[in-house]
């Protein structure tokens, strides 16, 4: 019986590959992520214990606030000293060295003078030119920068700008441009690339002087010979103030690592769903191709029966032909994947998320997965078709015709509509519900929108005879015979119609539930600014995420042309008693006059309370124990400076939208805020302003700032949903792609059962032509049924999500446009997927079709 | 040959046969449309013996052979294989049954594309899970002619040369009794002539115990015993017979 099993699928090739194609390229997916990730996190890794290789021990700053703009707390020259002193230090330096926080950057300008930006890290780091010990860099040509007026970059800015050694490169840190000579060109550790990174590297003085810092990043220590490693730590850990503590040097590359590897886990979490969802569509597929090829070995598992095969024995075969199916495909997906990991760092640079590579990193683990769970798939998907084969009589050994095409059963259909009706009833109640724990929301949805599919997919046998009704009408009406032929094929079998069409079905749900959400997201986006912003410009960093030196945004009130600036410092604050907020500096004279507050509590006099202590706060602002900020509510945070701040609430503004604010949480006065949080810059500078001239001028010794009207900005501020919805789209088409090798399959599949058919229609006399348009629009309904089913499917779930969201100001629209272009892309897919099984039908010796059997 | 001859003629005095019928009707539908193919039949196979089952289209005659083999239930009456009750048999043990006492050989042939004669001839066994003897096989391939051809696929046998793997397949397991269904209706005379002359030799060398469900007369020939089935019941048994004798009784039985 195994052998009659692995034979067949020997014999089987053609249906066989394409079958497995199915799960391929979904457990490529998988591999490819987890290789991928692997190798950044490998990358990361391997950087951040760079820094500390030589170390003994590093002393660092703590940090005090999560993501902030500013980083960890400074390390102060007094420190340094005490330190040094301690007699089991053998050596101590100051760093500037701080690869994880956002406070060393320091952007290099290319030869037209503009700031070299990706969506990447712009470093400008400082190690002493004397002391090789604690540097982590290599030099590759050249000498380390010594003194005010020298820089050293990395090799690979240097290669992609053409800077050679004895160059004039500029470079911008908080302050204004300046020009350095190139002393040297260097290497950071073992790493390839810093995922296109700059790095501007000085001397320590000269780095403090750029970045605007006074004192280090961390001071790394050598320990005396003897001294063991936990007597060097209690010993520092005594001289520390409260603000900084001390670490072994791979346990400070571990913490600076953290935020990596969360951002690294949460991409490979991201990338698996997506090949979550192309297994998904591949199940579909392998469910459906092992059915019909049971049906068409009806008589070959009869007879077997008649010779003493037992139930057991047949469903045993089935199931081991797609455990073997399902263990090459795995293997092949796994090879594959390797170079797709290659592909997805392309992809990922195409939205200007460039991510450090090294040498590939494949883990047993990856081989592992991707094994498990696309045979796991292959295996769960054929117990139905194996079921199925086992309730073949053995006397249909001996019955002619052997194939025949079951009704959809009343069972499939109430399984169906049971299903579908509770996914529903869990998404609705998951999405709308009210007073639901988010454990079962997470579930109803979680399960609701898995099981939709299955559902849907269920009753769709019986969608398939009207479906194919309307969507057939234009082959019927203009393709003649052939046209009509080919709508009674797409329903003669309508289960089989159905379940191909499913698997179409899922990947057009998700992109048209894409398509609707990101439109509604980014039209109630786009709003929320609209509403906030009130000037005709807006100066931002390059990256729109920095902050930029507070020298801008004074150079722009200055400058002529310019009726109004107001700038808008920003960073995060830890409240007392627990959360963090978004604090924004503002200057109360002009902003009112800039930014379009709607008071809820307060009035722009409000505004003048900033300077005495007052704060005012966004709509919603939760305080710990106080519930929703009110006016008179007293706030109390910690800076990233470690310092306190107390203020009262005196206004409470309007929030507009939920994904893009102008204003933090708390809005405090620029004098409050450049007193209590560390090196203060400007996130927005509102500039009104006739003609941009003299700001542009005003503006050209600071090549971070970004001068942009009022539409550009918010154009560009909501350009990242774009990037995401394309993201989505790309990857989604992966599941597109499986399902169009079950289209491929299916057909060819029927034309091979169809034979002495088509060899019939070919002896009265249709052509060739005639013969492969029947197939290519059997195989066009067929997608158009996936289309009517998946596209009302997904605008039907982003509508229930968006309903969901209406209290956030997102709103459902139709955007009949992209629906259009997803349903071309249906029919090209059936076009696509008809070329290879219409060319055989065309091909078919007549005489010899006719005598098949 | 005497000695099988004397084996058959002394099992043919015992009442009771291997395969035993009785009162086997069957209906197959409902109401109005309802059809009987089979109105009573009763019937004892004896040990040894080749039995033909004769009669015209839609007589029933194949509806009574898949229910001796247990392929079909009767709608009433009962049949029993070396003692074995089969119309009562849960799926597992009639699958049982079928290693151990059913041999099949089909009009279409029904091998399996995939596997060379040879693993065709075995697969029974290999079902079975037993050792085949080399002996045994060697034999077989040997009295079907099929030494030279035992690797060869299906694709690449003609179809008398098909069939007689088919039958070596039936014969592989000793099975208390063969069925074959219209044996030669999908072969030539030249090659038919072939098989029939396989099958007759099966039953005097090992004693093949043979139902043969046929329309050919000269098939009919190579019978110990011929029944005749016409409208769902026996109308007439012969015992060895000339093809005249048997075509006089079949238009006969047509006619009636």
């Amino acid at each position: 019986m195994r052998r009659v099993a692995l034979r067949g699928l020997l014999a089987r090739k053609l249906r066989s590959t394409l079958t497995a194609i199915a799960i391929v390229l979904g457990v490529a997916m998988v591999s490819g992520t987890l290789v991928l990730t692997d190798t950044i996190d490998k990358a990361f890794d391997s950087i951040f214990s760079s820094s500390y290789e030589q170390t003994d021990a590093v002393v660092s700053g703590k940090k005090l606030v999560e993501w902030s703009q500013t980083g960890k707390a400074q390390i102060s020259g007094d420190v340094l000293a005490k330190v040094r002193a301690l007699p089991e230090v053998e050596a101590a330096a100051g760093t500037i060295l701080d690869l994880s926080g956002d406070t060393n950057q320091a952007k290099i300008l290319d030869r037209d003078g503009k700031a070299i930006q990706g969506n990447n890290p712009t470093f400008g780091l400082g190690v002493e030119p004397a002391d090789e010990r604690f540097n982590p860099f290599k030099l590759v040509e050249g000498d380390w920068a010594s003194g005010s007026g020298e820089v050293v970059i990395d090799v690979s800015t240097a290669d992609d700008q053409g800077f050679v050694v004895g160059d004039t490169v500029k470079v911008a840190g908080e302050g204004p441009v300046r020009a350095y000579e190139l002393t040297g060109i260097v290497r950071f550790g073992d790493v390839d690339s810093l995922g296109g990174a700059t790095i501007a590297l000085f001397d320590v003085d000269t780095a403090r002087t750029v970045l605007g810092k006074t004192g280090f990043d961390a001071v790394a220590v050598a320990a005396k010979d003897g001294v063991g490693q936990e007597r060097l730590l209690d010993a520092i850990a005594v001289a520390l103030p409260d603000s900084a503590e001390v670490k072994t040097g791979a346990q400070q590359a571990q913490a600076d690592g953290e935020g990596v590897g969360e951002f690294v886990s949460f991409i490979r979490y991201f990338l698996l769903g997506f090949g979550g969802i192309a297994l998904f569509v591949g199940a579909f597929v392998i469910f459906n191709t092992l059915s019909i090829t049971v049906a068409q070995r009806t008589k070959e598992l009869a007879t077997l029966r008649t010779l003493g095969a037992s139930r057991r024995q047949v469903l045993r075969s089935v199931v081991l032909e797609g455990t073997v199916l399902g263990i090459v495909a795995s293997a092949v997906g796994l090879g594959l994947g390797v170079l797709l990991a290659k592909g997805l760092t392309t992809l990922f640079r195409a939205v200007d998320l460039e991510l450090p590579q090294s040498a590939m990193v494949f883990q047993l683990r990856t081989a592992v997965v991707a094994m498990l769970t696309g045979t796991i798939v292959t295996l769960v998907a054929s117990v139905w078709p194996a079921v199925r084969a086992t309730r073949i009589a053995p006397i249909s050994a001996v019955r002619e015709g052997g194939m025949v095409v079951k009704k959809p059963s009343r069972k499939t259909l109430v399984f169906g509509l049971t299903v579908t009706a509770l996914s529903a009833f869990g998404l609705v109640y998951g999405l709308l519900g009210e007073g639901v724990s988010s454990a079962v929301r997470v579930l109803g949805i979680g399960l609701g929108s898995f099981g939709i599919f299955i559902g849907l997919a269920a009753v769709a046998p019986r969608l398939v005879r009207p479906l194919a009704y309307v969507v057939g009408l234009p082959a019927a009406r203009l393709g003649g015979v052939a046209g009509r032929l080919a709508q009674e094929n797409a329903i003669r079998n309508p289960g089989r119609t159905a379940s191909t069409a499913a698997a179409l079905m899922i990947g057009l749900t998700l992109v048209s539930f894409v398509a609707v959400f990101g439109k509604a997201l980014l039209a109630s986006d786009e709003d929320a600014l609209r509403k906030q912003l009130g000037t005709s410009h807006v100066i931002t960093s390059q990256s729109g995420w920095d902050a930029v030196p507070l020298g801008a945004g004074k150079a722009a009130s200055a400058a002529t042309g310019v009726q109004l600036a107001s700038s808008i410092r920003g960073d995060r604050a830890q409240l007392l008693g627990g959360g963090e907020v978004d604090v924004s500096g503002v200057d109360p004279a002009t902003i009112a006059r800039a930014y379009k507050f709607e008071w809820l509590q307060g009035s722009s006099a409000s505004l003048a309370t900033l300077a005495r202590g007052g704060a005012i706060v966004r709509e919603g602002t939760e305080l710990p124990g106080a519930g929703t900020a009110v006016v008179g509510d007293r706030i109390a945070f910690l800076t990233p400076a470690g310092k306190e701040v107390e203020a009262v609430v005196r206004g409470v503004y309007r929030k507009h939208g939920d994904l893009d604010q102008l204003l933090g949480q708390v809005v405090l006065s620029q004098a409050t805020f450049d007193r209590t949080f560390p090196r203060p810059g400007d996130m927005l500078t509102l500039v009104q302003a006739d003609s941009t001239r003299g700001l542009e001028r005003a503006l050209a010794a600071y090549p971070d700032a970004k001068l942009q009207t009022d539409d550009e900005f918010i154009a560009n501020w909501t350009a990242w949903l774009s990037d995401v919805m394309n993201l989505f789209y790309v990857l989604l088409a992966l599941s597109v792609i499986v399902s169009l090798f079950g289209m491929v399959n299916t057909l060819v599949l029927a034309v091979f059962e169809r034979t002495r058919e088509l060899g019939m229609l070919r002896a009265v006399g249709m052509t060739r032509r005639q013969a492969r348009r029947m197939i290519r629009q059997e195989s066009v309904i067929t997608a158009l049924i996936g289309a009517a089913l998946g596209l009302p499917l997904g605008v039907g779930l982003a509508a229930l999500v968006t309903q969901s969201l209406s209290e956030f100001g997102v709103s459902f629209s139709l955007p009949v446009g992209t629906l259009v272009v997803f349903t071309v892309v249906a029919i090209l897919a059936g076009v696509l997927a008809a070329i290879a099984p219409a060319r055989r039908a065309a091909r078919l010796n007549v005489l010899n079709a006719l005598q098949y059997e | 040959m005497e000695a099988a001859l004397a084996l058959a003629h002394e099992q043919e005095t015992q009442p009771a046969g291997v395969v035993v019928a009785r009162d086997l009707s069957r209906r197959y539908g409902a109401g109005e449309t309802a059809v009987d193919a089979l109105r009573g039949v009763s019937l004892a196979i004896p040990r040894g013996h080749l039995t033909a089952v004769m009669g015209p289209s839609g007589s029933g005659k194949s509806t009574l052979m898949h229910i001796l083999a247990g392929l079909d239930k009767p709608s009433s009456g009962n049949v029993e294989i070396d003692g074995i009750e089969l119309t009562t048999l849960k799926d597992n043990d009639l699958t049982k049954l079928r290693r151990r006492h059913i041999g099949f050989v089909f009009q279409f042939f029904n091998l399996l594309p995939m596997l060379s004669a040879e693993e065709n001839i075995l697969l029974p066994l290999s079902i079975a899970g037993e050792k085949p003897e080399p002996e045994w096989i060697a034999e077989l391939l040997e009295a079907t002619g099929l030494t030279d051809r035992r690797s060869h696929r299906p694709a690449e046998l003609s179809g008398g040369q098909q069939q007689r793997v088919a039958v070596a397949r039936a014969l592989v397991s000793k099975p208390t009794v063969l069925f074959a269904d219209e044996p030669t209706g999908n072969l030539d005379s030249q090659t038919s002539a072939e098989i029939l002359g396989l099958l007759r030799g099966a039953v005097d060398t090992y004693g093949q115990t043979t139902v043969m469900v046929t329309h050919d007369p000269r098939a009919a020939t190579i019978a110990d015993r011929v029944l005749f089935l016409a409208d769902g019941v026996i109308v007439k048994e012969l015992g060895r017979s000339s093809q005249s004798e048997i075509l006089d009784v079949l238009s006969a039985v047509a006619d009636r």
